[in-house]
């Protein structure tokens, strides 16, 4: 089992996949440099958060045309998982790996904190070891993850069940005040149509460590590694 | 010595040119003397950069030499890009606060952008990997329109330039008060971690070596910044705007990782920032530290745009640069290096023999100094010191008397009032702006006492904050830079953590007045006595003069950037509580009075009186008893007692953390006959609330008697209370509702700053893509 994490110029959060990967989950992981076509023949492919290209047109847009991003597309094709956190989130959708768009925060600022999220699907690939309806602790980090899609796809996306996380409250109620930037529907994290392409605002990765708060993100890379294992 | 002759359609050197340059008759006299010639334009250019203020030191460096600056620990001290000391286990860190005012009083968004940009590049020029930066803010009172903007602008530009660079804000301090109205004050600090193996410093060696620069092209950006934070800020300080300097945190980042690549590869043997005054500092500099000779070709330096001069490109402070000595015969490795990362590397010069530093364009030699006298030539000056009269009449104010207002009847309207002050009130508005977890480092992050951030592969951790009481310090300067170095070690030794070495930035008026300069004098030598006592040496700083304008001088302002270490991640300590009949205990005494407090400046407006003495040794003994008790177990939180006294570090205490807010039981009746305001908003120093379990008790106090520090039993934890109740005597109790502190604890700047018009003018404000 072997996770690959791509390094675009401006990636910045590649090195807290790796560490939670390695560290905390025990498996092998290795560098994807964007320049590179290679995979060197990983099973998951990580699309880290940052600022690629300094997400100087829009956040994501650059990204996309590397050409990394073509060996990424044909995996996901395939089946293979990729988890798109954060700014990887944002290039997902720009590379049409995933529906919809994430725009700038509703509050127009920047917004770092620890919001709760309700897991919404506890059967795809990343969510399986989760309990029914857990509610989640997880960092964000983020200036531009308000996640929009026309009204059809959103109605689609929830019929089939691919919203997989909602901001909600401590309680699991997914209010307007718990939602951080606006997001429609309060969606944090969908899942492709085909259920193998992950893209979520909130950092998994950072939320490995009991030291640095709760853990509740190693549950979504063990998921991963129950099911590669199988 | 070569020919040097003035470049064709060089202005002519006219004395109104010299004192443009913020020469004096004196240091143009000692630059003739020096040259045995006239300057030409562009030399005259190179020693206004120099032997400005900012570059030289010229009125602070005969002080500065007074401070203890070794130890065990101190790998590197003063006079490299940052300070290093060891923390164990083979690591170092390396670290330096350094100030961006005057760019951030005239455009915010940029200058604190580019103040984090460049500490950034102080650190990873050592070799480090940044993992942490902090921000020391002063604004003016938010209820002034401009003090908004400042605000708002300041930490959308940290937060914009960090968070893109993936390096975590996680501590600082932000003080807003009418002194900093005109000069506000923007520190930033930056923290990095490496192996003692990778360090690596700015010293120009080896004859033939190859002076590369290094990352983005040089452009008309910033030219004379150094020697705009020089001067006095003025209406006409507006129209320097083109001298501050736009930043990109993009190139930033991978300049990072290519320098850091190019530090381990072994292909160079110095590197530094072209910070303040650019290329010509850090040449000038690097050759100075080396003793050796250089000499460097402008027509080779990449630029932006045509035709730039000589001048141009020597003082051009365009940001993300570094300039690199190489091995000889490894310039392709170098650019292979750059290349990977998508940056430029060019062979501007060449590290010489001859005791000369010599700037060509093309075959034309433009400048050329003797030796490093450009450097080491500069005058020093000690002017004359002496107190302010008004300062004395202000400290010797009978505080004691100024009468009540008729609403302190209700000591819960008084304790509201200065929770809400935007001093004392949280500051999540600013740090929800910073990313402060990237790089899963951060254990303990903004609004604790200290930030905690743990050292991978060891099981050790570092703290660290900044601090500084400016009233303090303005209505007595030696004894007020005494508690701010105490302070800061107090805060990070709640966290676990022992003091282990400081970094000071040093913000103060126009030294040339008596009163500002004895402000000077005697905050170092304050600060000299504090860290000889902690034994925590100055690592290096950064000193920033003329904070002043036509309105007057900011409070002398010595922000401390203290850094802390804790030996084992299991003494990691909290500052807020959460066990339930856990005995709430203050090390120190209780009583002191109200010179120079918070209470005074928020409730009556009053600046005056003695502030709280600060002895370093009681200091000592304090930390000492509480980093016992916390290695031993005791320690279930530990919170410092400072701005706004006993009752606001109680209610922190409570409120703090506003997702989980904790009640308790104070009783103060043993002090019934002190006043109340007194005995709750006094701001003594040396004190440290901490809780403890009731088995713990005994352990706990034979600790502080062996450090002779007085463990004052005032209550418990009540953890299903939704009150903090306080006796003040038999007759009288005040419950104060924690939903009604946390309101004022939480919602103050937020209520001042959601919908405001300054608020809202930076949101669209972004850092330049290409320039």
């Amino acid at each position: 089992m072997k996770f690959g994490i791509v390094t675009f110029p401006g990636s910045n959060c590649d090195y807290d996949a790796y560490r939670a990967v390695v560290d905390q989950l025990g498996a092998e992981a290795t560098y994807l440099w964007h320049k590179t076509e290679d995979l060197e023949g990983v099973d998951v492919v990580v699309l880290p958060g940052g600022f690629s290209y300094g997400d100087y047109l829009r956040a994501g847009a650059i990204a996309r045309f590397s050409p990394i991003m073509r060996q990424v597309q044909e995996h996901a094709r395939r089946g293979g998982p990729v988890l798109a956190i954060c700014n990887g989130f944002q290039i997902a959708c720009e590379a049409g790996l995933l529906p919809g768009a994430l725009v700038r925060n509703a509050g127009m600022r920047f917004v770092s904190d620890a919001v709760y999220l309700r897991m919404e699907n506890e059967g795809t690939m990343f969510t399986s070891q989760y309990e029914k309806d857990a509610v989640l602790r997880i960092p964000i980090a983020h200036g531009e993850g308000r996640y929009v899609a026309d009204a059809t796809t959103l109605t689609r996306l929830e019929d089939n069940g691919q919203v997989v996380f909602r901001y909600c409250d401590a309680g699991g109620s997914a209010t307007d005040e718990a939602n951080p930037n606006g997001s429609m529907r309060g969606i944090a994290g969908i899942v492709s149509a085909e259920g193998n392409v992950l893209g979520m605002m909130p950092h998994p990765e950072r939320a490995v460590d009991p030291l640095l708060g709760p853990a509740d993100g190693q549950l979504l890379f063990e998921s991963l590694l129950a099911r590669v294992a199988v | 010595m070569s020919k040097v002759a003035p470049r064709p359609g060089d202005p002519r050197i006219t004395p109104a040119l010299v004192a443009e340059h913020g020469l004096n008759d004196d240091e143009f006299r000692r630059l003739v003397d020096m040259l045995g010639r006239e300057p030409t334009f562009t030399e005259l250019g190179i020693i206004s950069a120099l032997w400005s203020e900012h570059c030289s030191y010229k009125h602070s460096r005969a002080l500065l030499k007074t401070l203890p600056t070794e130890g065990p620990q101190v790998l590197q001290g003063p006079g490299e890009n940052a300070g290093v000391v060891s923390v164990g286990d083979g690591l170092a860190v390396a670290f330096k606060i350094e100030s961006h005012n005057h760019p951030s009083a005239v455009e915010p968004y940029q200058g604190a952008a580019t103040g984090a940009g460049g500490i950034l590049r102080d650190v990873f020029t050592m070799g480090a990997r940044p993992i942490a930066m902090l921000n020391s803010l002063r604004f003016g009172s938010l209820d002034s329109a401009r003090a908004r903007y400042l605000f708002a602008g300041v930490v959308k530009g940290i937060g914009d330039y960090g968070n893109c660079v993936g390096i975590p804000t996680v501590a600082g301090e932000i003080v807003f008060d009418d002194a900093y109205e005109t000069n506000p004050l923007v520190n930033a600090m930056c923290v990095g971690v490496m192996k003692e193996s990778e360090l690596i410093t700015a010293k120009a060696e080896g004859i033939g070596n190859p002076i590369i620069a290094v990352g983005a092209r040089t452009g008309r950006d910033g030219i004379h910044g150094a020697s705009f934070a020089s001067e006095d800020l003025s209406e006409a300080s507006d129209a320097k705007r083109p001298r501050v300097q736009v930043g990109d945190p993009f190139t930033e980042k991978l300049l990072l990782e290519a320098s850091l690549e190019l530090i381990r590869s072994g292909h160079i043997v110095a590197i530094q920032d072209m910070g303040a005054a650019g290329l010509t500092s850090s040449s000038a500099e690097m050759a100075e530290r080396g003793e050796v000779g250089v000499t460097i070709d402008v027509s080779k330096v990449p630029v932006r745009e045509q035709g730039m001069s000589p001048y141009e490109i020597l003082l051009s402070e365009s940001q993300e640069r570094m300039l690199v000595v190489a091995k000889r015969g490894h310039e392709d490795d170098v650019a292979a290096i750059l290349t990977r990362w998508d940056l430029t590397a060019a062979v501007i010069g060449e590290v010489i023999a001859e005791p000369v530093y010599r700037v060509t364009e093309g075959a034309t030699v433009v400048a050329e100094f003797p030796g490093s006298r450009l450097v080491t030539d500069c005058p020093r000056y000690s002017p004359e010191a002496r107190e302010g009269e008004e300062i004395i009449r202000l400290r010797g104010t009978d505080v004691a008397s100024i009468a009540e207002l008729p609403e302190e009847n209700d000591p819960l309207w008084t304790l509201e009032r200065m929770l809400s002050s935007p001093t004392i009130a949280s500051k999540a508005w600013a740090y929800r702006q910073y990313d402060s977890t990237v790089r899963t480092n951060t254990v303990i992050g903004p609004g604790g006492d200290a930030a905690v951030l743990r050292l991978r592969g060891s099981n050790r951790a570092i703290a660290m904050k900044t601090d500084c009481n400016g009233r303090y310090v303005f209505l007595s300067p030696r004894n007020g830079a005494r508690i701010a170095v105490c302070e800061a070690a107090r805060n990070v030794a709640c966290t676990g953590a022992r003091p282990l070495a400081i970094t000071n930035c040093l913000n103060f008026g126009n030294p040339k007045r008596p009163e500002t300069f004895f402000q000077l004098s005697e905050a170092i030598a304050g600060i000299g006595e504090a860290c000889r006592a902690l034994g925590t040496p100055v690592t290096g700083g950064n000193v920033s003069l003329y904070n002043e304008s036509p309105s007057g001088a900011v409070y002398p302002t010595p922000v401390i950037g203290m850094l802390g270490l804790i030996d084992d991640l299991a003494h990691v300590t909290r500052s807020t509580w959460s066990v339930d009949d856990d005995l709430i205990v203050l090390l120190g005494e209780p009583e002191g009075g109200l010179g120079g407090s918070e209470y005074l400046a928020r409730i009556h407006g009053i600046v005056a009186g003695s502030p709280p003495d600060c002895d370093p040794n009681l200091e000592c003994a304090t930390i000492a008893c509480l980093l016992e008790c916390i290695r031993s177990g005791h320690v279930r939180s530990a919170h410092d007692c400072s701005d706004g006294g006993l009752a606001v570090a109680l209610a922190e205490c409570a409120v703090a953390d506003c997702s989980k807010l904790v009640g308790a039981e104070i009783d103060l009746s043993v002090w019934h006959d002190v006043p109340a305001r007194e005995l709750l908003f006094n701001e003594a120093q040396a004190r440290i609330v901490i809780t403890v379990p009731e088995t713990s008790l005994g352990a706990v106090a034979a600790i502080a008697i062996k450090h002779a520090v007085a463990p004052i039993g005032l209550g418990r934890v009540r953890v299903q209370s939704r009150d903090l109740v306080i006796k003040m005597d038999h007759k009288r109790t005040v419950t104060a509702p924690l939903d009604r502190l946390a309101t004022a604890y939480h919602g103050a700047i937020p209520a001042i700053m959601d919908g405001s018009a300054e608020s809202a003018a930076v949101l669209d404000q972004a850092a330049v893509t290409t320039v």
